[in-house]
């Protein structure tokens, strides 16, 4: 069960002819995905393509109405592989991940199902994490379309050319049997808007078909010959076919302007903030009207010479908004012009930022360059007025650094994550620094304050494979950690079995939260709940055992002293081989979203419950804020020290307490200060409580007052 | 050039609603008969992290009568944002940083309250930021300002900030929306409605007034009166001592007498006025005619504190008292006559065990290892549960072993070590006034229990190392001063260790006392 119920946009998945459809882009491409009869969905879940298969998991009631096949993928190579359903068959199919990690992770398959070619549409939907608010790498999808030939749509970021552009990539894939990638920008995921909905369409064919009458073809196996045959047909059959469909069916725009001797050319995907930032220097208005000429590329590979040239032909110059590098777009289209015999001077990243996101206010600055440099009748005729310029004063700027701290992300309110991190922080004050190899996930946010731990990351489920080259130096131990959703992803091979075959001598930490979490708290196959739909509850320790670990510990992470017992013991024991120890602690987000509804209804019925949190005496607290450094738990922060002799901030423990314990144990563990306190609130109390209670107060009362008496103030 | 949108920007911490605040505004914007779009970048800031919501409105009829649909950009534009909605004081300061905040055009509507950066709160000090500057810079960026505490505004009407934040939106009338539009949305949600309409309201008024005049001033905690008339006649002779020393530090004084009382009794409070009076005749000795105070105030705010150092004793004591339990009712807020228990967490180490017992046996065990082995079988962490009669005796007991403190080992220890430094603070004071001041304020470094204590100790006893030096040079006070900051930067002691090799004794040079600068900016 995701972090977010999709009960109410389900619903939205139902609309039909005459309906409009609300929402985020990332469902309308859901929904526009049922309009196109997709026989089959798969993918694995990652910013900033989550809620699609959130929605999907939330939705099978709906798919299998329709008739369509949803899987939860292992891995992003899981759902590529999937598409090879349509190689031999006439199925549409749909897999979706975050790229580039997810692509990187795809490529064997992708590339294998690109050179056999497909009968049936295959759409891969793509999150581009690139910019603000991105988790990976800095890289470009581009690439991957280029090496494997895939063609890639880059739609504008608006519902109706969204959902227009899923419809079309079935019929261009279909056409040119080539797999077809759209990708969207984490702002284009997010987007809120609107579009009219159509019916959704059962698959004409179904999977129960193809198994019916198996369809075999030597020509499409990854063997040789028939891949030196594939390969010739991509250039010669599959190309030419893809250039024809996407001129005759218009998927690139062409839009008019005045200026006849200079022309913008831009990825869909940016039309948005490219047409925002010429609004903003005054040649174009609110509704899209451009003082000069626009070519908006919603396919972004293969390019369309023919386009180009007809675009081209008779201008000075030609700006190229590419987002990203290398500017792959640039190099083709002067290569096109150059073969074409145009001497169009092709402009891109000469005025435009070299690398990261595009934003309005560097494409508003890229573009007056671009126009005082080529068009600057322009400014003369006064079409454009000078660019706003920011109004922040320097000196204001160098304060504001001052004053506004960072905010790095962190683990949430009683993460069951905090307390293992915090035993490895203390831990490390007895061993000194450990070579820590990190993980994707949650865990990731140790390497940031107050943690700091973790000396490289590469990649999901690759932190034991990380640790490789010090398995067997026999010096200090390696420490790596893993999440169990990088361990069910691809660690328990890459990671675990690599450590056994290798005889290493490291130590592995798996996190079992129980959820892929940093996603959105999708299941994994060790998820403890139950779910009609998925076999969960398989034990971790059990599938470590049977790739050979003979070392293996289960501890929960809330028990601080017996994880550093552990811990200590991992690091010290004769034990030759590779160490996995097995940190339970399952997701707090998760947790409160299955444990409050039940309580408040006990608390309703009348049921005794006790709700525990903790708290920080202020007159004790000196504000030397050790726990803080040891915790960063969003709950456990500090206020002015009410004191009026200091003047340190004391800490102290806001509502959103959740009573994990932590703040308890890390007292204990870092032996810190008596200032916490956990309060036991009782709910419903029983006689036996009330009677107790009574004789408590009572007598403690009394002692109170007899102390309050003797008390001496001036 | 054609009927622009309206942008609006909404600047949060991940989890606390600001994607709610964007969908309620959709909502109300499309009943409206406008046109909107919202996007964002949750990512991994849903963790905690900073992120923005933004929002573009533009009204149906004219694209309608332009027959197309406007063109919304995904992202704010620095200097073309109508108006920034903040639920956090630093990240209304962090929009302004985006240039999102402009005089010309930007309404800025932010809370008040600050929620820590991690940086900010583990600190070892003071490490929040300045709000009385952020204050000032936010009113001087935004072309108008609606400043209140949303926090404590949803708090008080039992709701979430995402309510008030809509409430102050509407009250501030950025947005050509009708009052009751809003409140619909609220009540269409389902989702606690009265209590959300509650703090709906009370933002919109707030709103409604516009500036709150919140400066984000710190105002001194000290009573400022000094009674003429003492509770007891036995204590009046106290009062009147402190009557009689300069009036700016009667308030610090009147505090520390206090404490120490509460401490421990009336002689030990007098110790302290001796203590504070011999250095008010220093002072007296230093200017004839001073019209500040810093080394007394410094003493006495400085020797208040360290007299009454956190022992056991100390602890139990204000762990059993009935202000306290009543404090902890409220800040778990518990229902009047809702039953509740408190746990402490106890983990004392032999040198604690030690401190409490008579000084002779305290320095036995400490110096016999076997006995120390012995006891640390004792030093798990123990958890009380002070509102038993068990747990509750416990600690009331060893509060009642405040009439033996003088005898403990810790006492004495400490005792000690404030002799040695008010004695060095006294010699000090006629060669290098600003390093004795200095010295008095260094007192905060010794703070806390257990490692925490040592650490500080540590650092304190270091600084002790370099009086020489600093004494002999006239700028050895604000350097004494830089040194407790580092020994405040980082728990390693790296930045401390770095500033004082930096130190280069310079031969001392018969300086006359620098006159006293205004307490203000010393302490």
């Amino acid at each position: 069960m995701a972090e977010r119920s999709f009960a109410k946009e389900v619903e939205t998945l139902r609309l039909g002819a005459g309906d409009e459809f609300h929402g985020e882009g990332i469902l309308a491409v859901t929904k526009a995905l049922l309009q196109s009869g997709v026989a089959y969905v798969g993918g694995y879940q990652g910013a900033p393509v989550s809620h699609l298969m959130d929605v999907l998991a939330d939705a099978e009631g709906i798919l299998n109405d329709l008739g369509v096949h949803f899987e939860a993928s292992a891995s992003e190579a899981t759902a590529a592989a999937m598409l090879s359903a349509s190689i031999n068959y006439p199925l549409r199919g749909a897999v979706t991940w975050k790229s580039t990690v997810g692509t990187n992770v795809a490529s064997d398959a992708l590339a294998n199902l690109a050179s056999s070619g497909v009968m049936g549409g295959a759409l891969i939907i793509l999150g581009e994490d690139y910019g603000e608010g991105a988790s990976i790498m800095q890289e470009r999808t581009h690439a991957f379309a280029m090496k494997s030939q895939m063609w890639l749509l880059d739609p504008r970021p608006q519902l109706p050319a969204i959902t227009a552009m899923v419809e079309k990539g079935f019929e261009l894939s279909e056409a040119s049997s080539t797999p077809v990638m759209l990708m969207l920008r984490i702002r284009a995921c997010h987007v809120y808007g609107v579009f009219p909905a159509k019916d959704n369409r059962r698959p004409a064919f179904s999977a129960a078909d193809a198994l019916a009458a198996p369809s075999r073809d030597y020509g499409k196996i990854i063997l040789p010959p028939s891949t030196f045959a594939q390969e010739k047909e991509k250039v010669e059959k599959r190309l030419p076919a893809a250039v024809q469909f996407i001129a005759a069916a218009g998927l690139n725009e062409f839009i008019d302007g005045d200026a006849q001797d200079v022309g913008i050319v831009m990825q869909g995907g940016l039309y948005n903030n490219t047409l925002r930032a010429m609004e903003l220097l005054g040649c174009a208005d609110t509704f899209g009207n451009s003082g000069i000429p626009l070519y908006v590329l919603n396919a972004t590979y293969p390019l369309i010479p023919e386009e180009w040239v007809k675009f081209c032909s008779g201008k000075r110059a030609v700006l190229v908004v590419e987002e990203g590098q290398p500017e792959f777009i640039e190099q083709a289209a002067t290569q096109i012009l150059h073969q074409a015999g145009v001497s169009t001077r092709i402009v891109g990243k000469e005025v435009l930022p070299r690398f990261g996101e595009y934003t309005v206010d560097s494409l508003r600055t890229g573009i007056s360059a671009f126009i005082d440099q080529y068009a600057p009748q322009l400014r003369a005729t006064g079409t454009i007025p000078a660019a706003r310029k920011t109004q922040v004063s320097p000196e204001g700027a160098a304060k504001l650094a001052a004053l506004v701290p960072p905010r790095p992300s962190g683990l949430c309110t009683g993460c069951p994550e905090r307390p293992f991190f915090a035993a490895m922080k203390i831990l490390q004050k007895e061993t000194g620094p450990l070579h820590i190899s990190a993980d994707i996930g949650c865990h990731s946010f140790a390497t940031l304050p107050p943690f700091n731990m973790g000396n490289s990351i590469m990649g999901y489920g690759l932190g034991a494979a990380g640790a490789s080259a010090f398995g067997t130096d026999g010096g200090k131990r390696a420490v790596a950690v893993m999440g169990d959703g990088g361990f069910w992803h691809n660690g328990l091979t890459s990671g675990i079995g690599n450590a056994v075959f290798n005889k290493h001598d490291d130590l592995t930490i798996i996190i079992d939260n129980g959820y892929a979490a940093a996603t959105g708290g999708q299941d994994i196959p060790s998820s403890r709940g139950t779910n009609e739909h998925r076999q969960g509850n398989n034990s971790i320790v059990d599938a470590v055992k049977g790739v050979g670990v003979k070392w293996v510990k289960r501890t929960h992470t809330y028990d601080m002293q017996g994880t550093l017992k552990l811990l200590r013991e991992a690091l010290k024991t004769p034990f030759r081989g590779p160490k996995v120890i097995v940190a339970d602690g399952e997701c707090q987000l998760n947790r409160q979203r299955r444990v409050k509804p039940i309580m408040r209804k006990a608390i309703k019925d009348g049921q005794r419950v006790v709700r525990e949190r903790f708290g920080v005496d202020p007159d004790t607290c000196t504000g030397d804020h050790s726990c803080i450094r040891l915790s960063g738990c969003p709950s456990l922060t500090v206020k002015d020290n009410p004191d009026p002799l200091r003047t340190d901030p004391v800490a102290h423990v806001d509502n959103s307490c959740v009573g994990c314990g932590v703040c308890g144990e890390v007292a204990h563990a870092a032996v810190l200060c008596p200032s916490f306190y956990r309060a036991e609130l009782i709910y419903n109390p029983s006689r036996w409580d009330r009677f107790m209670n009574s004789v408590r107060c009572s007598l403690i009362g009394a002692l109170q007052r007899r102390s309050e008496r003797n008390r001496l103030t001036i | 050039m054609s009927e622009r949108p309206i942008k609006l920007t909404i600047a949060a911490l991940g989890g606390q609603g600001g994607g709610v605040l964007a969908d309620w505004l959709i909502e109300i914007a499309e009943t409206e008969d406008f046109i909107a779009q919202s996007t964002s970048v949750p990512g991994v800031a849903q963790r905690t992290g900073a992120t923005i919501y933004y929002l573009e409105f533009f009204p149906r009829a004219i694209a309608e009568k332009a027959g197309r649909a406007p063109i919304l950009a995904l992202m704010p534009v620095p200097g073309d944002v109508d108006c920034v909605i903040a639920s956090e004081l630093a990240e209304a300061g962090r929009a302004i940083q985006r240039g999102l905040v402009t005089p010309d055009r930007t309404t800025l509507i932010s809370s008040t309250h600050r929620t820590y950066a991690i940086a900010e709160k583990s600190a070892m000090g003071q490490g929040a930021a300045d709000t009385e500057a952020l204050a000032e810079l936010v009113r001087k960026q935004a072309k108008r300002v609606v400043l209140f505490d949303m926090d404590e505004t949803a708090e008080r009407n039992h709701s979430v900030i995402s309510s008030v934040m809509l409430g102050a939106l509407c009250g501030a009338g950025v947005l050509p929306f009708r009052k009751s539009n809003f409140q619909e949305t609220i009540k269409k949600s389902g989702i606690a409605v009265a209590t959300n309409l509650a703090a709906f309201e009370d933002a919109y008024q707030r709103a409604q007034r516009g500036d709150s005049g919140f400066t984000g001033k710190a105002t001194s905690k000290l009573s400022q009166d000094v009674p003429s008339q003492a509770a007891t006649e036995r204590l009046q002779p106290l009062l009147d001592r402190i009557k009689r020393l300069p009036a700016v530090v009667r308030p610090v004084v009147l505090e520390g007498a206090r404490r120490t009382l509460d401490y421990q009794d009336p002689t030990y409070a007098e110790l302290y006025l001796d203590r504070v009076e011999s250095t008010a005749a220093l002072e007296a000795r230093l200017w004839a005619d001073a019209s500040s105070y810093a080394l007394l105030e410094a003493v006495a705010r400085s020797l208040a504190l360290w007299m009454t150092f956190e022992d056991t004793i100390r602890v139990a004591d204000l762990k059993t008292r009935g202000s306290r339990f009543a404090r902890v009712k409220d800040e778990i807020k518990a229902d009047p006559d809702q039953l509740f228990g408190i746990t402490e967490f106890m983990k004392p180490r032999v040198e604690e065990i030690a401190g409490t017992m008579p000084a002779g046996m305290g320095r036995w065990i400490l110096s016999s290892p076997r006995v120390t082995a012995w006891l640390t079988k004792f030093t798990a962490g123990r958890e009380i549960k002070t509102r038993t009669l068990s747990g509750f005796l416990m600690l009331y007991l060893l509060a009642g072993l405040k009439r033996w403190r003088r005898g403990t080992l810790r006492f004495n220890q400490e005792n000690t070590h404030i002799e040695v430094w008010l004695a060095k603070i006294e010699n000090l004071a006629t060669d290098n006034y600003l390093v004795a001041v200095q010295l008095a304020n260094a007192q905060r470094l010794v703070k806390g229990y257990g490692e925490t204590h040592e650490r500080g100790w540590r650092n304190f006893t270091t600084l002790l190392a370099q009086l020489d030096v600093l004494a002999a040079r006239s700028d050895g006070g604000s350097v004494l001063a830089r040194l407790i900051d580092a020994a405040l930067a980082d728990e390693e002691g790296t930045t401390l260790k770095r500033e004082i090799a930096a130190l280069t004794p310079t031969p001392p040079q018969p300086t006359a006392p620098a006159a006293p600068a205004p307490v203000a900016s010393l302490t």
